[in-house]
């Protein structure tokens, strides 16, 4: 998965050598829960009135107490699990103060020195990405401003229908060497978050954000040089041209013998760029300390194991399985073991009888760009009725569209529409000898050595009659051309 | 007549009402005749709850006439400003809260509402409940009622006053460091602060969460018993209450005390500033316990001196994060033409909140700035993990551990309010039970200068109802009752 536009792991140096790129990625998670992190308070979606899901917990109204909600610390757990991490015994939540009108209680009730887990991995293209911990926390408010930012607005508004939601803070080391790197883990992340349930991972949706903290050094240097940190990134796309610029900017400032200033910069979909966001960071001493109003939890070691039998086949154990039952090209792999349902699909087709090779084949080229998925019967079934030449590819796409909306099963479909393929010479050869008469160019060119007019000989033929078993009819115009 | 009721105790009341001598409207109104002959001077109440005590009385006498009473049915209660009501102003005691009506309803008070109490108004504190004597109340001082030049103690001083006055017959307060118990020792009347995580703290306006708790201000030791026993248990709003029974505080609690082992610890018996009249008192005091077949032994809690710094470290820790939310933001008083936000915070937070609660806020957010956390906050912490082992190890030697609750009697208004450490060295009995999260009562023990002193009795983990029963056991043979007061 290299970048035509050239990435940043090798950046030519004037001097010094190359440059190398570190990048740490702090990936915020949502859990699938119903409600948010301390309170009953439903999760909204992203356009809801303002302060629709909101209760006096949420508010940070006073007297009220938080109360850990257990589908969040499951989901947090499993991620945890599913990465690999060691999970200790015990954990606790603690309180990160600070004060902003985003934020109710004057604090974010975090996990400071005792996270739910610890020293996990992340395999990204054959590479072991190491993850420092995974913790929850609770989301904040949002902030509308009439104006500029919050210190230059005439007024400003405050929503806090975010406040309160659960966030898996996931934490790699600074393992990653590139834009592209940083990216397909980001990638990773989110199909194994899907592939276990903990998460939909929506960047779009604000499920799932990235943070990359970035620097460079010159390759060899086992010093890592100034960081900055990147935000407000919502797609993978952005995070990857979010990096790639970070890295440029660094590469020109160090190079002109200016030095990088650790800070917070945002990244503007609009201009392309990054741009260095006041930083809370220096001025704000989080004062963290145990959260008094919950008491530490104890990670009851038999729930634990239960959660860890629980989980579902891992993507990478997924991917090799395909590759090593299957023997699947890996453009397949890469697309069917990048997602759950497909490769539930897959191998329920494969369950079913149907050819491993044919099956991936409609998936991926079929199933996958619809984003609509059949039954895994009903795609064996069609796939069969493919290979045993009882319709034609063409045919079989409609019926797999009819059979998706529907539910029918595809024998049922083809058989209603009178969907047969026709492979008799004989009756075939009218058709052909109909075709090059209509097309005296195209049959003219193809005969003059032009190979590519069979394109519009083909084309008209299956126009004319789509049940044609398509290799015959193209055997039946060589001979008849020839 | 009317006055003669606003002398009973719960046990007195309910065989009233339930025999028809009285209805809870006639309770209710010689509560409330009281309070408007007294409380200009007392000044215990921050404001009265018509709209609500009507409507319960009503009910209560609808209760009583159907014949399925509830335990407190047609009881009078205060309840302390930092306890949330639904609809009703709650404060803290503070400015910044001025206006606010909460949505809610504290789980205790809602307990003890569903036990049929009648709510009278809402009473005085120290601002969020910091301090010992209700002088920092940001509205008014409250004064004592056997000496109206005095103060009732504090923070809860508003509840105990109204329960000595003769203005309700039980009362709700909070207890931090002492705030139940040194009042009521200062007021005459029983106070008692369960263990941590007897009664839910959902709805109380946090001062130091890790240390507070909600307990009952009555007139006798029975009294106390019930109404704690009704608002105890498992609520599931508050992670840190616990899922035993309510009523196992009233396991066994009227079997006396003999065979019984009280331990003293001699670092309370001889704490600096203990006044002669009260360590005669408490001296008589254990005469009794001793004629009633209690052994009484002397222990030793060896990080006394230790406890009060912890504590002044601990609690502006906790309350510089629990009162961030006072903001001016959502609720409260707000600063809104400030130039900006920053300006609007300082603002609001330096007109909103009184000198004491200003300074406690400074003294935590210092404690615990990177840097001063290991040498402040989490030292205090291993001082408080010492304090517990203090009070485990003298719990091998003893049942109950008695002292003073008070070193002095009520003192002069105005007296300590220059001297924030002199104010502070008002909780040096009480505040290792909270840092130990222990079961402590104060009941009243006689008199020095004319003043209540009071007894009091810390229990182990869960021990309520040891606690409960030296108390008892002290009250029913020592004839010293909670009496009420004339004021004027
Ligand atoms: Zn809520």
């Amino acid at each position: 998965m290299s970048s035509p536009s050239g990435d940043a792991r090798h950046l030519p140096a004037q001097r010094g050598g190359v440059w190398e790129v570190v990048i740490g990625m702090e990936v915020h998670v949502q859990p699938r829960t119903r409600s948010k992190m301390f309170c009953g308070c439903a999760i909204g979606e992203l356009g809801d009135a303002p302060n629709t899901h909101v209760c006096e917990v949420c508010l940070g109204l006073p007297g009220v107490l938080p109360v850990p909600n257990k589908a969040a610390v499951e989901a947090c757990l499993k991620t945890a699990l599913a990465l690999g991490c060691e999970i200790p015994r015990h954990t606790k939540f603690d309180r990160k103060n600070y004060m902003y009108p985003d934020l109710p209680k004057g604090y974010q009730i975090s996990q400071y020195d005792l996270p739910m887990s610890i020293n996990g991995h992340l395999d990204v293209g054959g590479r072991k990405v190491r993850i420092r911990r995974v913790h929850l926390e609770e989301d904040t408010g949002k902030l509308i401003h009439a104006g500029d930012k919050l210190h230059k607005a005439w007024e400003s508004y405050v929503d806090l229908n975010r406040a309160g939601v659960p966030l898996m803070e996931i934490v790699s080391e600074p393992d990653l060497r590139s834009a592209d790197e940083a990216r397909d883990y980001a990638i990773e992340l989110r199909t194994l978050l899907r592939t276990i349930g903990a998460s939909e991972a929506e960047m779009e949706k604000g499920q799932m954000r990235a943070e990359p903290n970035i620097s460079i050094r010159r390759e060899g240097s086992s010093e890592l040089g100034v960081k900055t940190e990147l935000k407000n990134i919502n797609s993978f796309r952005a995070l990857h041209r979010a990096i790639l610029f970070e890295v440029e900017r660094q590469k020109q400032l160090l190079e002109a013998g200016d030095t990088v200033v650790q800070e917070t910069r945002g990244w503007s979909e609009a201009e392309q760029r990054t741009f260095s966001q006041r930083s809370k960071e220096f001025a704000e001493d989080y004062r963290y300390f145990p959260e008094p109003d919950i008491p530490p939890l104890e990670l009851d070691r038999a729930w634990i194991e239960d959660l860890r039998r629980g989980l579902p086949e891992l993507p990478a154990v997924r991917r090799a399985r395909l590759v090593a039952d299957h023997s699947l090209p890996h453009r397949d792999v890469a697309v069917i073991g990048a997602d759950r349902e497909l490769a539930d699909l897959f191998d329920g087709a494969v369950a079913a009888g149907a050819p491993a090779k044919q099956v991936a084949n409609w998936i991926v080229a079929e199933v996958a760009p619809s984003g609509k998925l059949p039954s895994a019967q009903n795609l064996a079934e069609l796939v069969k009725l493919v290979s045993d030449g009882s319709i034609t590819r063409d045919q079989a796409r409609e019926v797999l569209v009819e059979s998706v909306e529907t539910g029918r099963t595809p024998a049922e479909i083809a058989a209603e529409h009178g969907h047969k393929q026709v492979s008799d010479e004989s009756e075939l050869r009218v058709l052909a000898e109909a075709v090059i008469d209509a097309n005296p160019k195209a049959a003219a060119d193809f005969r003059g050595g032009k190979k590519q007019a069979m394109q519009a000989l083909m084309a008209d033929l299956r126009k004319r009659a789509p049940q044609a078993n398509p290799k015959v009819a193209n055997e039946l115009l060589l001979k008849l051309l020839g | 007549m009317t006055d003669d009721l606003t002398q009973l105790t719960i046990k007195e009341a309910s065989r009233l009402l339930r025999l028809g001598s009285i209805s809870a409207a006639d309770l209710v109104t010689a509560h409330v005749q009281r309070i408007e002959r007294l409380d200009q001077h007392v000044k215990a109440f921050l404001r009265f709850t018509p709209e609500v005590w009507e409507k319960q009385a009503d009910e209560a006498d609808r209760r009583l006439r159907q014949g399925d009473a509830p335990p407190l049915c047609g009881i009078p209660l205060a309840v302390k400003d930092v306890l949330c009501v639904r609809g009703v102003e709650t404060t803290a005691g503070s400015q910044i809260l001025k206006g606010f009506r909460p949505p809610y309803t504290a789980t205790a008070v809602a307990r003890l509402f569903e036990a049929g109490a009648v709510m009278l108004g809402v009473t005085n504190c120290d601002e969020f409940a910091m301090g010992s004597s209700t002088e920092n109340s940001g509205y008014f001082p409250t004064r004592n009622p056997w000496d109206l030049e005095r103060v009732p103690g504090g923070s809860s001083g508003g509840s105990a006053a109204a329960v000595a006055a003769g203005e309700a017959m039980i009362a709700l307060g909070s207890d931090t460091g002492g705030s139940i118990r040194q009042p009521a020792a200062l007021c005459g009347v029983v106070g008692m602060k369960p263990t941590y995580g007897r009664v839910s703290r959902y709805g109380l306006i946090a001062f130091a969460s890790s240390l507070d708790q909600i307990g009952p201000f009555a007139r006798s030791v029975d009294d106390a018993a019930i109404t704690l026993s009704l608002m105890s248990g498992l609520d599931p709003l508050d992670a840190t209450s616990s899922d035993r029974a309510g009523m196992e505080v009233l396991n066994n609690f009227g079997a006396g005390v003999k065979g019984m082992r009280l331990g003293v610890p001699r670092e309370y018996y001889d704490v600096k500033g203990i006044e002669p009249g009260v360590k005669s008192a408490i001296d008589a005091a254990l005469a009794v316990l001793r004629t009633q077949g209690a052994e009484v032994v002397e222990v030793s809690l060896p990080h006394t001196d230790y406890g009060l710094a912890a504590y002044y470290i601990i609690a502006p820790a906790e309350c510089s994060s629990n009162l961030a939310r006072f903001d001016g933001v959502r609720y409260g008083m707000s600063e809104v033409d400030a130039p900006n936000i920053t300006e609007q915070y300082l603002e609001t937070r330096r007109k909103g909140f009184g000198s004491e609660v200003r300074r406690r806020v400074m003294l935590g957010t210092y404690a615990l700035s990177s840097g001063y956390y290991d040498a402040y906050y989490l030292k205090a912490q291993k001082v408080r993990t010492l304090i517990k082992r203090d009070f485990d190890e003298a719990f091998k030697q003893c049942d109950a551990i008695v002292s003073a609750t008070s070193p002095t009697v009520a003192f002069p208004i105005g007296s300590k309010t220059q001297n924030p450490l002199s104010m502070y060295l008002c909780d040096v009995l009480t505040l290792g039970g909270n840092l130990a999260g222990l079961p402590g009562i104060s009941v009243p023990c006689g008199t020095s200068h004319g003043l209540p002193v009071g007894l009091q009795v810390l229990g182990p983990q869960w021990g309520e109802n040891v606690v409960l029963r030296v108390a008892r056991s002290y009250e029913e043979a020592s004839g010293v009752k909670t009496q009420v007061a004339d004021v004027v």
